[in-house]
C-alpha cells in the first residue's frame, strides 16, 4: 500500500476518474453476471473484487490525491465496490440455490422399494389377547396371579368342591402325571390358581390368572387339548352376582364395543349360583336372529355368543381356603382366550393356533386388535 | 334330554298360544340349556287323511304283479261324489296286500307332498287312474317300516278316527322336540315329569304330579327280595305282572315317542320300562319271571365273580364296589347300570318282576365308569333319582303292561326300604336378595320356593326349608339361592361394577415375560405357542449324552396319544418341528421364538397330599403341595434357519447363523436391565465347537450357537440352523433393581487402537475382559473390530483388534492415554501371552 502522497502528480490519479471507475463496476458486473457456477463466481470475486483487481488497486490510490480530492474519490471507490460485493452476494445465492436444486434433482430415488430390514418379527394372537385382557383389570386396580401347570389334583379339584367322584376327574376328562397315586395332574383350569391365591393372600382379593389349561380333549378345528383361559376372583365383603355382571359388562365393553352381557344358569361345582356368560353379539347386535337376508357368521345368527362361566364363589371353596363365608362372599368367572381370539378376530381353526406357522403368528401384525 | 312337544303339552296344561320357541326361551332362562328344536313329520304337507278302504279288486298284471284297484272313505270334505256304480270315495291303486276292506289306512291325496318332495298326483296307472297313494311309514317319514301299507285300528288312544282328518295329527306324528342339555345338578329334569314342572312353573300354570302316590310301607308279599347293602340301596320294589302277551307289538305312539326322545323300540316290556323312566326319571328293569331262581339279593361283588350285560360282553366285577343284582344262580344284574343277559325279556317272556328302585349316586357313577358302561338308566341315577319316586313308577309301568299287553298285575309286591327324609335348612330370608344383588323380597323368597315344591317355614328372619324329594341338590343355603335366582331371572341381577383395593398389579415375573417376548418380537423373531407332549423318539432325536436332565421327562398316566407319552424337558423339540412345519409350506427363512414351561421328573417324587376339603389345609400341607410337584421352569428358546436377510438392491443375501440367535440372547437380557455374559461351551444339542454358554451373575441359565449337525439331521433341518435356549425364571430372577446412573465424564475422549495376537484357542471375550481390567477406571467403551489371521500373524494365532476409548474427569494428555493403553495391553499379555502389534 501507498503512503500519504504528498509530492503528487494530478496525472497519476487520473485512474480515480469517475468514468474510469464505472468502467470497472461495469466489467465486474458483467462478469458476475456471466458467471454460470459457483466455482466460476468465485474466481470473478478473485479477480473483480480480489487483492490484485482494478478496484483494489484504484483502492489504494485514495490517499495519493490531494486532500481535497480524497472524499469525492472515497465515496466514489465506496459505492463501486459495494455495488460489485452485492451483486456478487446475490449471484451467490442464486447461483448456490440452482445448484441445489439440481443435485436434489439428480439425487431422486424410487422411494417405493423395498426397505425390510430384519425379518417381521410377531407376538402370538394369543400372547397379545392375554396381556389385552389382562390390562383390562390392572387398570381397575386388580392384581395378575399366576401358578404351575402341572398342578396338585387337590388344588384343581377338591379344593375347588370339584369331589372325588366328579367325571371331570376321570382319565377321560383330566390327564394325570404317572403315577396317579402322587395326585399331579395337567392343570384342567386356572381355577388352582383362585385357591393358591385363597390360601396366600389376606383379604379382599381382586385377582385375574390368564394361562395354559390341559384337557384330554380331540384335537380338531374347534377342539384344543391345551387352551388358554383367563379366570377372575373376587373375594370381600358385600360382594354379589351384581359385582359380577358389572365386572363382566366392563370386560366386554373394554373389548368389543358398546355392548352388554347375559347370564344364565349353569352348574360348576366351584361357583353357587352358576351362570354361563352370552356375549351380546358385537357384529350385528342381534340383527341377524331370525333374519335369514343377513346372517351372521361371528354368533352363527343367534345374537348371543357363549363366553365362558362365572358364578357366585361356592362357600364350600371358601372354607377349604380357610375364608368365613359369613363374613366374605366372593365371585368368579373364566373365558377362553382362544375363543375370544377365534371370534373376534374371525379365526376359523383352532389347531392354527398351536401349529407354529408363522403366517398364524403374524396375521396380527403382533397386536391384538 | 330330548323332550317331544306333545308330551310336554300333556303333561302340562299350556295355553295354546305359548308356542315352541316361547318354551324353549324360558328353559334357557332356568338353567335348561336349549340345544336345538326339531320337528318331525314337518315335511309332510298337503292332505294326508285317515281313510277306510271300502272295497277292493285283485287284479294281477303281466309282469307278474298283482295290484288291488280299491275304493276308499277319505271323509267327506275329500271324497269324491257317489256315481251309479261307486260309493262316494276315491279310487286308487296299490301294490300292497297286507289290508282287508273296512281297514283304517293313511291316504295322501294329489297335492300332498311326502319326505323327499314326492309330490303325489292323479295319475294313470295299470289302467285306472289313481287318485292318491295308500302310505305305509316309511313313505311319511314316520319310521323305516316298509313291510306294508299302515292299517290303523278303528280307536287310536281312546278316539274313533274320523275319516278325512289329517292323518299326522292323529298319529301325534307331527312334533317338536326340545333338546336341552340337562346339568348335572338338574337331575329331575332328566324326565318329562321334571321338564313338566319346571315349564309350568314358568309360566305360571298348574301342574299334576302323575307321581305323585307315596312309597307304602315295606312288604315281602311279591317276589322275594333282600338288600344286603342299604347304602347302596335305599328303596326296592319289585311288581309282578303275569300272563304277558309276548306278542303284542309297541302301538306306534310309544315307538314314535321313544324314537323323538332318542331311544330305539325294542320290545314291548322294554319300551314300556323305558317310556316310564323317560315320564318319570326312574329307571326300571324287567327280568323275564321265569328265568330268575329264587329272591332277589342286592349285595356288592364277591371274589371271582363275573356277569354277562345284556350286550353279551362277560365282565369281571369290582369286588366290594360293584352293586349286583343276583339270584340263587349268582349276579344277573349289575344294579342301576345294566342287566344280564340271563334274566333278560326275550320274545317268550309271559311273566315280568319289574324293578324300581333307588340306588346310591356315587356307587353307580363309579360302577359305569370302571366298566365304560353310560347308559340312560346310570346316567340317571348318577345324578340322582328321586328316592320316593320307585314305587310310584313301578305301578305306571305294571298298568302299561297290563293294558297294552295284556298282563295282570298281582296284587303282591315287595317293597323292601322306604323313600329318605330331606335335610332341612335354614336361610337368612335376605340372602337371595344379598347374594345375588337383586330386589327380592321375602314373600317372593317364599314363594318361588314353594312353587319349586319346597316346604317353607318362616322362623323369625329365618326361613327352615325342606326340599321335595326329587330336589337332592337342594342342600346348601346358596343351592336355594341359586334357586330363587334362576327362578326369578338372572336379568333381575343388576350391573355394579366392584371398586377394588388397590392391588400389587403386575407381578415383575409378568412383567419381565411381556418385556422380553416384544424385545424378541422387536428383534425380528415370531413368537409360537406349540404342545408340550413329546415322545420317546423325540427326545432320542435330541441327542442328549446320558445322564442329561432333559432325558429325565415327566411322564404321563393317560396322555392324549401313546406315541407321546412325555412332557417336554426342552422348548428346542417343538421349534424344531415348528420349523419342518414351515419349510413344508414354503416358508423357508424363520426366525421362531417361544415362551413356555418345561418339566423335570424330579428324583425324589412325592405324592402331593389330599387334605380334607372342611377347613384350610396345615401349612405343611400346603408346603407339600408346593413340594410335590416336578420343576416347570419357564424357558425362552428361539431357532433360525434360511436367509436372516434376503438377497435384495442394497445387497446379497445373509444367511441366518449364530450370531442373530446371540444377538436375540442379548437383547431379551437388554430388555430387563441384564447383560449376558457368553462363554465359549460345549452342550448338547449345539455343535460342539460353535456353542456358548449364557451367563448371568457367575450362574449358566442357557446355551446358544449352531444346532449340532446330526441333530439338524434328525429333526429334518435346513444346514446350519441356529438355537438359543434359556431359562426364563432365571434370567428374571436375576434382573436387578432400580439400577444406577453414573455422573457423566464430560472431557475429550482419547482413541487408542490395539492389536493382540493370541492362540485361536483364547476367547475374544477373555481378551476384552483383560483390556477391561488393565484400563481400569479410564476407559470409556472398548469394541472389538477386527479378527485377522495371516501367515504373519502365525499359524494356530489371530489377531484381535480393539478400538478403545479412555476418558478421565479431565482431558487425557497424550502420554496419560498412551499409559492407560499399556496398562490394559500388560494384562493381556501376562494372562494370555499375547502380542501386541504396535
Amino acid at each position: 500500500m501507498s503512503g500519504p502522497n504528498t509530492n503528487y502528480d494530478p496525472v497519476q490519479v487520473t485512474p480515480l476518474k469517475a468514468d474510469q471507475i464505472e468502467a470497472m463496476v461495469a466489467e465486474a458486473l458483467a462478469a458476475i453476471d456471466g458467471a454460470s457456477t459457483t466455482d466460476e463466481l468465485k474466481a470473478v470475486r478473485l479477480a473483480h473484487v480480489g487483492e490484485k483487481s482494478p478496484l483494489a488497486l484504484a483502492n489504494r490510490e485514495i490517499g495519493a490525491l490531494p486532500p481535497q480530492a480524497r472524499k469525492d474519490a472515497g465515496q466514489r471507490m465506496g459505492r463501486a465496490r459495494s455495488t460489485v460485493n452485492q451483486a456478487i452476494t446475490a449471484r451467490q445465492a442464486e447461483l448456490a440455490r440452482a445448484e441445489l436444486t439440481a443435485r436434489l434433482a439428480s439425487e431422486r430415488i424410487d422411494m417405493t422399494l423395498p426397505v425390510e430390514q430384519h425379518p417381521e418379527g410377531a407376538i402370538h394372537p394369543l400372547t397379545a389377547m392375554m396381556d389385552m385382557m389382562s390390562d383390562v383389570f390392572l387398570n381397575l386396580g386388580w392384581e395378575v396371579a399366576e401358578g404351575p401347570e402341572l398342578e396338585a389334583e387337590w388344588l384343581n379339584f377338591d379344593a375347588l368342591n370339584t369331589g372325588p367322584d366328579h367325571p371331570a376327574r376321570g382319565l377321560t376328562d383330566t390327564i394325570f402325571v404317572e403315577p396317579l397315586a402322587n395326585h399331579i395332574l395337567m392343570r384342567t383350569q386356572t381355577s388352582p390358581v383362585q385357591a393358591r391365591t385363597l390360601l396366600t393372600r389376606d383379604l379382599p382379593v381382586y385377582v385375574v390368572c390368564p394361562g395354559k389349561v390341559y384337557r384330554a380333549d380331540e384335537y380338531d378345528a374347534t377342539h384344543l387339548p391345551v387352551f388358554h383361559q383367563l379366570e377372575g376372583l373376587v373375594v370381600d365383603r358385600g360382594i354379589s352376582m351384581a359385582h359380577l355382571k358389572g365386572t363382566l359388562d366392563h370386560l366386554a365393553r373394554s373389548l368389543f364395543g358398546d355392548i352388554s352381557t347375559r347370564l344364565r344358569p349353569h352348574y360348576f361345582p366351584f361357583t353357587e349360583p352358576s351362570a354361563e356368560i352370552d356375549l351380546e353379539c358385537f357384529v350385528c347386535h342381534g340383527a341377524s336372529v331370525g333374519n335369514p337376508d343377513r346372517p351372521c357368521r361371528t354368533c352363527r345368527s343367534e345374537g348371543w355368543i357363549e363366553w365362558g362361566g362365572c358364578g357366585v364363589v361356592n362357600p364350600r371353596v371358601l372354607i377349604a381356603a380357610g375364608v368365613d363365608p359369613d363374613v366374605y362372599s366372593g365371585i368368579a368367572f373364566g373365558m377362553g382366550i382362544d375363543r375370544t381370539v377365534m371370534f373376534r378376530n374371525n379365526a376359523s381353526d383352532l389347531r392354527d393356533f398351536v401349529e407354529g406357522d408363522i403366517r398364524f403368528s403374524r396375521s396380527l401384525l403382533g397386536g391384538a386388535r | 334330554m330330548r323332550a317331544p312337544l306333545s308330551w310336554l303339552r300333556e303333561l302340562v296344561q299350556l295355553p295354546a298360544d305359548i308356542t315352541t320357541t316361547q318354551i324353549a326361551d324360558r328353559w334357557t332362562r332356568a338353567g335348561l340349556n336349549v340345544e336345538r328344536i326339531e320337528s318331525t313329520g314337518g315335511d309332510v304337507s298337503g292332505p294326508v287323511v285317515i281313510g277306510r278302504v271300502l272295497s277292493l279288486v285283485e287284479e294281477p298284471q303281466k309282469n307278474g304283479k298283482t295290484i288291488r284297484w280299491c275304493r276308499v272313505d277319505v271323509g267327506p270334505q275329500f271324497n269324491e261324489p257317489a256315481t251309479a256304480d261307486e260309493p262316494a270315495g276315491r279310487g286308487i291303486v296299490c301294490g300292497a296286500s297286507n289290508f282287508k276292506v273296512g281297514d283304517h289306512v293313511v291316504v295322501a291325496l294329489p297335492g300332498a307332498v311326502l319326505p323327499g318332495d314326492f309330490a303325489i298326483a292323479a295319475r294313470k296307472t295299470y289302467g285306472h287312474v289313481s287318485d292318491g297313494m295308500i302310505c305305509a311309514e316309511d313313505e311319511l317319514g314316520l319310521g323305516s317300516d316298509h313291510a306294508g301299507i299302515m292299517v290303523l285300528p278303528e280307536v287310536l288312544d281312546g278316539r274313533p278316527l274320523v275319516l278325512g282328518d289329517d292323518a299326522l295329527d292323529v298319529l301325534k306324528a307331527r312334533d317338536e322336540v326340545i333338546e336341552a342339555d340337562i346339568t348335572p345338578d338338574t337331575g329331575y329334569c332328566l324326565s318329562m315329569r321334571g321338564l313338566a314342572r319346571e315349564t309350568a312353573q314358568a309360566f305360571g300354570v298348574g301342574f299334576t304330579d302323575p307321581y305323585s302316590s307315596p312309597v307304602p310301607p315295606e312288604t315281602s308279599s311279591g317276589h322275594p327280595v333282600l338288600v344286603d347293602d342299604p347304602s347302596g340301596c335305599s328303596l326296592f320294589t319289585a311288581t309282578t305282572v303275569t300272563g304277558i302277551d309276548p306278542h303284542r307289538p309297541s302301538p306306534s305312539w310309544l315307538v314314535r315317542r321313544l324314537e323323538a326322545s332318542g331311544m330305539r323300540s325294542i320290545s314291548l316290556v322294554v319300551d314300556i320300562t323305558n317310556y316310564v323312566m323317560l315320564e318319570s326319571g326312574q329307571p326300571l328293569h324287567a327280568y323275564d319271571g321265569d328265568s330268575l331262581q329264587g329272591a332277589i339279593v342286592v349285595r356288592r361283588a364277591r371274589e371271582g365273580e363275573t356277569l354277562t350285560t345284556l350286550d353279551d360282553v362277560t365282565r369281571d366285577l369290582r369286588v366290594g364296589d360293584d352293586l349286583l343284582i343276583c339270584d340263587d344262580s349268582g349276579p344277573i344284574g349289575l344294579a342301576g347300570v345294566m342287566g344280564g343277559a340271563t334274566t333278560e325279556v326275550t320274545a317268550s317272556t309271559t311273566t315280568v318282576v319289574l324293578e324300581a328302585a333307588t340306588f346310591d349316586a356315587v356307587t353307580i357313577a363309579r360302577a359305569f365308569r370302571a366298566h365304560k358302561l353310560p347308559s340312560e338308566a346310570s346316567k340317571r341315577f348318577e345324578r340322582g333319582v328321586d328316592p320316593a319316586l320307585a314305587w310310584a313308577a313301578g305301578q305306571r309301568a305294571a298298568a302299561l303292561m297290563a293294558e297294552l299287553a295284556g298282563g295282570t298285575v298281582s296284587a303282591a309286591a315287595t317293597i323292601v326300604g322306604g323313600p329318605r327324609a330331606m335335610p332341612a335348612q335354614r336361610i337368612s330370608a335376605d340372602l337371595p336378595a344379598t347374594i345375588l344383588g337383586a330386589d327380592i323380597g321375602h314373600d317372593e323368597v317364599m314363594e318361588v320356593l314353594r312353587a319349586s315344591g319346597c316346604e317353607v317355614e318362616v322362623i323369625g328372619s329365618e326361613l327352615r326349608v325342606v326340599p321335595p324329594t326329587w330336589r337332592g341338590d337342594l342342600v346348601d343355603p346358596y343351592d336355594y339361592v341359586e334357586e330363587v335366582g334362576r327362578k326369578v331371572g338372572f336379568e333381575r341381577i343388576g350391573s355394579v361394577l366392584p371398586v377394588a383395593t388397590s392391588g400389587r398389579g403386575l407381578p415383575s415375573g409378568q412383567r419381565g415375560r411381556r418385556t422380553v417376548g416384544r424385545a424378541a418380537a422387536d428383534a425380528g423373531f415370531v413368537e409360537l405357542i406349540t404342545l408340550p407332549f413329546v415322545s420317546d423318539d423325540e427326545l432320542t432325536r435330541l441327542g442328549l449324552p446320558e445322564g442329561d436332565p432333559r432325558l429325565s421327562a415327566v411322564k404321563l398316566q393317560n396322555p392324549l396319544s401313546d406315541a407321546q407319552p412325555y412332557l417336554r424337558t426342552t422348548l428346542l423339540g417343538g421349534l424344531m418341528t415348528a420349523v419342518g412345519r414351515n419349510t413344508s409350506r414354503g416358508q423357508d427363512d424363520l426366525a421362531l421364538f417361544e415362551i413356555g414351561s418345561v418339566f423335570h421328573q424330579r428324583g425324589d417324587a412325592v405324592a402331593a397330599p389330599m387334605p380334607s376339603v372342611s377347613a384350610r389345609p396345615s401349612e405343611h400341607d400346603i408346603a407339600a403341595l408346593d413340594a410335590a410337584l416336578p420343576d416347570q421352569p419357564r424357558m425362552l428358546a428361539a431357532i433360525v434357519t434360511g436367509q436372516w436377510r434376503a438377497a435384495g438392491w442394497r445387497g446379497p443375501a445373509v444367511p441366518a447363523d449364530w450370531t442373530h440367535v446371540a444377538a436375540l440372547a442379548e437383547a431379551v437380557a437388554a430388555s430387563v436391565g441384564l447383560r449376558l455374559v457368553r462363554r465359549n461351551a460345549e452342550h448338547a444339542p449345539w455343535h460342539p465347537g460353535r456353542c456358548a454358554e449364557l451367563l448371568v451373575d457367575g450362574a449358566v441359565i442357557g446355551h446358544v450357537g449352531e444346532l449340532h449337525p446330526e441333530v439338524a439331521r434328525a429333526w429334518g433341518l435346513p444346514e446350519r440352523p441356529a438355537a438359543l435356549e434359556l431359562d426364563l425364571d432365571a434370567l428374571l430372577a436375576a434382573a436387578p433393581g432400580p439400577g444406577e446412573v453414573a455422573p457423566l465424564r464430560t472431557a475429550m475422549v482419547a482413541k487408542e487402537d490395539v492389536a493382540l495376537i493370541v492362540d485361536e484357542s483364547v476367547a475374544a471375550s477373555d481378551v476384552r475382559d483383560a483390556l477391561v481390567e488393565g484400563a481400569g477406571d479410564l476407559l470409556d467403551s472398548v469394541r472389538l473390530f477386527d479378527v485377522y489371521r495371516s501367515e504373519q500373524v502365525g499359524q494356530g494365532k489371530k489377531s484381535l483388534a480393539f478400538a478403545l476409548k479412555l476418558r478421565g474427569a479431565a482431558t487425557l494428555t497424550d502420554a496419560e492415554a498412551a499409559e492407560a493403553r499399556d496398562r490394559a495391553v500388560a494384562v493381556a499379555v501376562e494372562r494370555f501371552g499375547a502380542v501386541h502389534r504396535a
